[in-house]
């Protein structure tokens, strides 16, 4: 018996219209538990080399960890994964919510996509029963309308992922949107949904996962709950959520501010966590078993109407609101709205938005190309720019396909701002003066995203005069003066990128969510432990987990160099503006990263990994990790 | 004693769900559970819990006497109940529950719900 988990994979061919349901794959559950650790394996095994991320042989894959579902806090990750079209590697992206803890009660640890359907189209599944419906009647229409669609004529007890007009029409920063207002976001995978002509999926699920220990999971699940409230988070942190650390970005430089020119802005009152309970918030809006809601759902009120929207959350307030100079938190959340209805995701989206600002200020895109004179700060200019996006419109078009790709048709020096690695646009952290979090950003598998580093704390506490892993805050409460910050040390960093960088991805192979450890502190043992009453296998977390979570590294390294043709050093270089200009402003002014330090960085990043100086693992490397990969 | 419900603070998590079906069926599924989340969105934006507030409507509505009051709380005689489902008709909140085998079960106030609720939403008064 495969106790913590659903037991099944389910397989669809959207080409030939088939569907199989499958025993989950002893193999995979034995070495790589689940989660990312599925989407990385599945990915490299089986979609065929070189594929076009948007042609039909490209896979969607969507899968939970065997913690998915059960009874314990934030246990509602859904994990999706395809070659990526911003990328052209490895693409992954989660969410919270409700999506992946129903697949798991319909019997389904893993779903993989292939093909390409004729028309456009929604899977519907039932339990046993899945098929592929017609969606023409949704086809053009909004995610939340989408949804609202589904569930009236479904029932409410369906969950829904859905794509917006950018999935549709395949921008290459296309999101999965669930829930009114969640979304896995990044690497474009809602394009490969997409170009698969699938609008949506709907999923009703109400059978039993079978667990090890029914009792002890009850009994330490409870446990685990009461040790959540003990934190100081619970009732620090949970307020505000994501967007309480808005301010302290701004405060110690890391803020984007206009396409990441400068670090910090003077309006951050206005677009941070307490504006949002001030002006937006009508409820905390939690995940599958969360006892932490990050989600605030709220009201935006503009000259463009009242609109329900959840978020932001901090990286849209950054991305969105101070890197395009939004100042108001209703416009903020009206961006959000949009993207969300567009089905576009708001790190990319506000990065994008804030490049091409730049290009029409510097005049590299005309007025008559952009089609209206377009604003820093402007509602109306980013609300534009998004439509003419997800439509693929005139510079819409061009912008669909991200800021490198942009770059490269706009010409100029328009690829120094162009803020990106490998494709994928930089988050909310602005790193001239935290060479870890840009260390960071340079090697993590999908591009330049947060989710798998975060190492922002340390750099700044090490840039003020504390220890190199000291806890910030408590070096705000001693006086630490972030005023005028030093420039940061890059001597020591790499450990404490690699540390994180196993860490944070840790938590997506179990198919929970890492803000119970990241954000309030809950001890790793209660996942050791949930995870024995759950599988009946004992987990080292520190040894066993870590060392999978790193070996996974390894393998999407592998899969990006199969898939990107000349892949190697040259692919984890930060964009221009961040050696060659320093910050003009704020607390961080007069700081860069030189590009000597990018190049020391590497080298010992790639040393301490097993990679040759191309960045590529060694034979053995490999070996040591039991990957058999070329 | 009965369970009341504060949607102010309900998040939506479901760990209510999930606590319920465990602790009496020691099984993993939130769709057995004795009480029911249901979400609002998008408008107007709130969490509802269904839960059983001891009314006896189902009392009054079994024709064979199978439900009874013990300590305050309403608990199914499954000796006598002959799976009609009137209660399940009779119950305002819709929390009269059918198991696989077409018979009736409910709350009977195990306050796991309580407990555990992270936000504080369900309590007992």
């Amino acid at each position: 018996m495969l106790y913590g988990y659903a037991g099944h994979t389910l397989r669809i061919d959207l080409g030939n219209g088939t569907v199989e349901k499958e025993p989950l794959k002893q193999e995979w559950v034995d070495e790589f538990i689940g989660g990312r650790g599925f989407t990385a394996k599945i990915l490299y095994d089986e979609t065929p080399p070189g594929v076009d991320p948007l042609g039909s042989d490209n896979r969607v894959v969507i899968a939970m960890g065997p913690l998915s579902g059960l009874f314990l806090p934030a246990a509602g990750k859904t994990h999706f994964a395809a070659k990526s079209p911003a990328t052209g590697g490895y693409g992954d992206s989660n969410m919270g919510g409700h999506f992946g803890v129903t697949m798991k009660y319909a019997g389904y640890d893993v779903t993989i996509l292939t093909g390409r359907a004729i028309d456009p189209s929604y899977i519907f599944i039932d339990n046993d029963t899945v098929e592929i419906r017609p969606a023409s009647h949704l086809w053009g229409k909004g995610s939340t309308e989408v949804e609202e669609i589904l569930k009236t004529d479904l029932g409410r007890e369906f969950q829904i992922l859905t794509i917006g007009e950018a999935g549709e029409r395949m921008v290459n920063f296309a999101c999965i949107s669930h829930d009114f207002g969640r979304q896995a976001g990044r690497t474009g995978i809602g394009a490969v949904l997409g170009s698969k002509n699938i609008k949506a999926i709907a999923v009703r699920g109400n059978k039993d996962i079978p667990v090890f220990d029914p009792k002890g999971l009850l009994k330490k699940g409870k446990a685990t709950y009461a040790a959540c409230r003990e934190k100081p988070g619970f009732t620090g942190w949970t307020p505000e959520g994501t967007a309480g650390i808005t301010n302290w970005c701004n405060d110690v430089g890391a803020l984007p501010t206009r396409n990441f020119a400068t670090s910090h802005c003077d309006y951050a009152d206005k677009i941070n966590g307490k504006a949002i309970l001030d002006e937006l918030k009508i409820t905390d809006k939690g995940c599958f078993s969360c006892p932490i809601p990050c989600g605030k759902y709220g009201l935006a009120k503009t000259g463009k109407g009242s609109k329900y929207v959840e978020g932001p959350e901090y990286e849209t307030l950054a991305l969105v609101g101070s890197n395009c100079e939004l100042s108001d938190i209703h416009g903020v959340a009206h961006v959000n709205w949009v993207c969300d209805e567009l089905g576009l995701d708001t790190c990319s989206a506000g990065a994008v938005v804030a490049f091409a600002l730049e290009c029409y200020e510097k005049g590299l895109i005309s007025k008559q190309e952009m089609g209206m004179e377009v604003k820093w700060g402007d509602l109306d200019s980013i609300v534009y720019l998004l439509e003419k996006i997800a439509k693929r419109e005139g510079i819409g078009d061009v912008l669909a396909d991200g800021v490198q790709k942009a770059a490269e048709k706009i010409g100029g020096d328009s690829a120094k701002f162009a803020i990106h690695v490998k494709g994928l646009e930089w988050t909310g952290y602005e790193s001239r003066n935290a060479p870890g979090m840009m260390l960071g950003y340079m090697t993590a598998d999908v591009g330049a995203h947060h989710s798998r580093c975060w190492v922002l704390g340390s750099d700044v506490a090490n840039a003020v005069g504390g220890a190199a892993d000291a806890n910030v805050h408590d070096l705000i409460s001693q006086g630490a003066d972030f005023e005028t910050i030093p420039k940061a040390d890059h001597k020591h960093v790499v450990p404490l990128v690699l540390k994180s960088q196993h860490l944070r991805p840790a938590f997506d192979i179990l198919g929970t969510c890492r803000l119970q450890y990241m954000e309030i502190g809950l001890e790793t043992r209660y996942y050791e432990e949930l995870y024995y009453h759950a599988t009946g296998k004992k987990l080292d977390f520190n040894k066993d987990l870590l060392h999978l979570s790193e070996k996974i590294w390894h393998l999407n390294r592998m899969f990006n160099r199969r898939e990107i043709p000349d892949f190697g050093r040259k692919y984890d270089y930060p964009p221009p503006r961040f050696y060659e200009e320093p910050i003009p402003s704020g607390p961080n002014k007069g700081h860069k990263v030189e590009f000597s330090v990018i190049e020391e960085m590497l080298d010992t990043y790639y040393k301490a990994r097993g990679w040759d100086e191309n960045g590529i693992p060694t034979k053995d490397t490999l070996e040591k990790f039991n990957l058999a990969v070329e | 004693m009965t369970l009341s419900f504060n949607y102010e603070t309900c998040s939506g998590c479901r760990a209510c769900e999930l606590v319920c079906s465990l602790q009496n069926f020691k099984i993993i599924n939130p769709s057995k559970a004795m009480l029911r989340v249901t979400a609002q969105f998008p408008d107007p934006g709130r969490y509802d819990v269904k839960i059983c507030n001891q009314c006896g409507d189902c009392a009054e509505a079994c024709p064979t006497g199978a439900i009874h009051r013990v300590k305050g709380t309403w608990r199914i005689d499954m000796k006598k109940c002959d799976g009609c489902l009137a209660c399940v008709s009779a119950c305002p909140e819709d929390v009269m529950m059918v198991n696989d085998d077409g018979m009736p079960y409910k709350c009977i106030n195990c306050r796991q719900c309580a407990d555990v609720c992270p936000r504080d939403a369900l309590s007992f008064n």
